[in-house]
């Protein structure tokens, strides 16, 4: 797969638009003026990156633990000729958001996000029930910075 | 801050983003019959509240071009696990820098850093770096890098969408 083709200005906006979108009436037109786009042209390029798949949203990222959400990170140690079918197991629950495979023992890793921090417990329970692995949970303790904005 | 009936109406409505059209908010009011200036002094407040860490264009990092995802994991010794997620922050490569907990014997890592960029080489120079300038470059460290992406979407639980904040 090959990078989306961005344009200079597709990248003005990918760069500049990672937060801080005006919350009022008439927000692309305020945030297009900063660009030097009409609300219109805005909104016609926001649609283009979405649809080209630049972006996999547009809209507010909440703090999971103060909507009152479970979130945690968790690995597990999936044998090399059963690799695809655990996936596809882990997958298919709708609680895991992300999930990775890595150049490790624990060569899978996922996110697992929940309506009530109680329910990850469970999930757990239940990835482990599927696919007759351990799964090792990795709660976040601490916090030192979410940046989490990619330059273009 | 505790979430009012109103928030909790305003981020059901937007579940799948803001709707692109000239006036979004008063799109997601009519969608839950809130008033437009309801809608925004909503999501300011959960704004300002830290409820919404940001607001606006959430990318698809591997599609344009990051394609070493690196987690970065450290066995850093308890009581200088703050110092070091602090200086590591100060980076503008690293995304993400949490403390976990370890997981004895296999598992001695207890500080995660992310650092997303193009090529692998320049990902593992920037661990090194890390190291050197955080005074860290004798403890135990490993750098896992992404080999397949699974999974990176929005699921949805009840109302709430979840949070692109962990990609990992």
């Amino acid at each position: 797969m090959t990078p989306v083709d961005l344009d200079d200005m597709d990248r003005a906006i990918i760069n500049g638009l990672q937060g801080g979108f005006p919350l009022c009436e008439d927000p692309f037109v305020k945030a297009g003026a900063a660009l030097g786009l009409s609300g219109e042209e805005l909104l016609s390029r926001i649609s283009g990156l979405l649809d080209r798949g630049a972006l996999s949203r547009f809209g507010p990222l909440y703090n999971a633990e103060m909507m009152g959400g479970g979130l945690t990170l968790a690995a597990l140690k999936a044998p090399d000729d059963r690799f695809d079918e655990i996936a596809d197991q882990v997958n298919s629950f709708a609680e895991v958001a992300h999930n990775y495979a890595r150049d490790d023992d624990y060569n899978m890793w996922f996110v697992i996000a929940t309506e009530t921090p109680g329910r990850i417990d469970q999930v757990i329970g239940e990835i482990e029930a599927l696919t007759g692995l351990t799964v090792t949970n990795m709660p976040k303790i601490e916090e030192f910075f979410i940046g989490l904005r990619f330059e273009v | 801050m505790e979430l009012s009936e109103t928030d909790r109406l305003v981020v059901a409505a937007i579940v799948d983003g803001l709707p692109l059209c000239a006036r979004p908010f008063k799109a997601i009011g009519e969608r839950v019959g809130l008033g437009e200036a309801q809608v925004i002094d909503s999501l300011t407040k959960m704004r300002d509240g830290g409820v919404i860490k940001r607001f606006g264009l959430i990318v698809r990092h591997h599609e344009l071009g990051y394609r070493a995802n690196a987690m970065s994991v450290w066995n850093i010794p308890d009581d200088r696990v703050g110092a070091i997620g602090r200086c590591f922050g100060k980076f503008d490569f690293v995304t993400l820098c949490y403390r976990r907990p370890r997981h004895l014997p296999d598992w001695p890592y207890n500080l995660f850093c992310m650092v997303h960029g193009r090529e692998r080489a320049a990902v593992q120079g920037q661990v090194d770096q890390l190291a050197i300038a955080c005074g860290i470059e004798n403890v135990g460290r490993d750098v896992l890098f992404s080999t397949r992406r699974f999974k990176q979407c929005g699921a949805r639980y009840g109302a709430v969408p979840s949070q692109l904040e962990t990609v990992a």
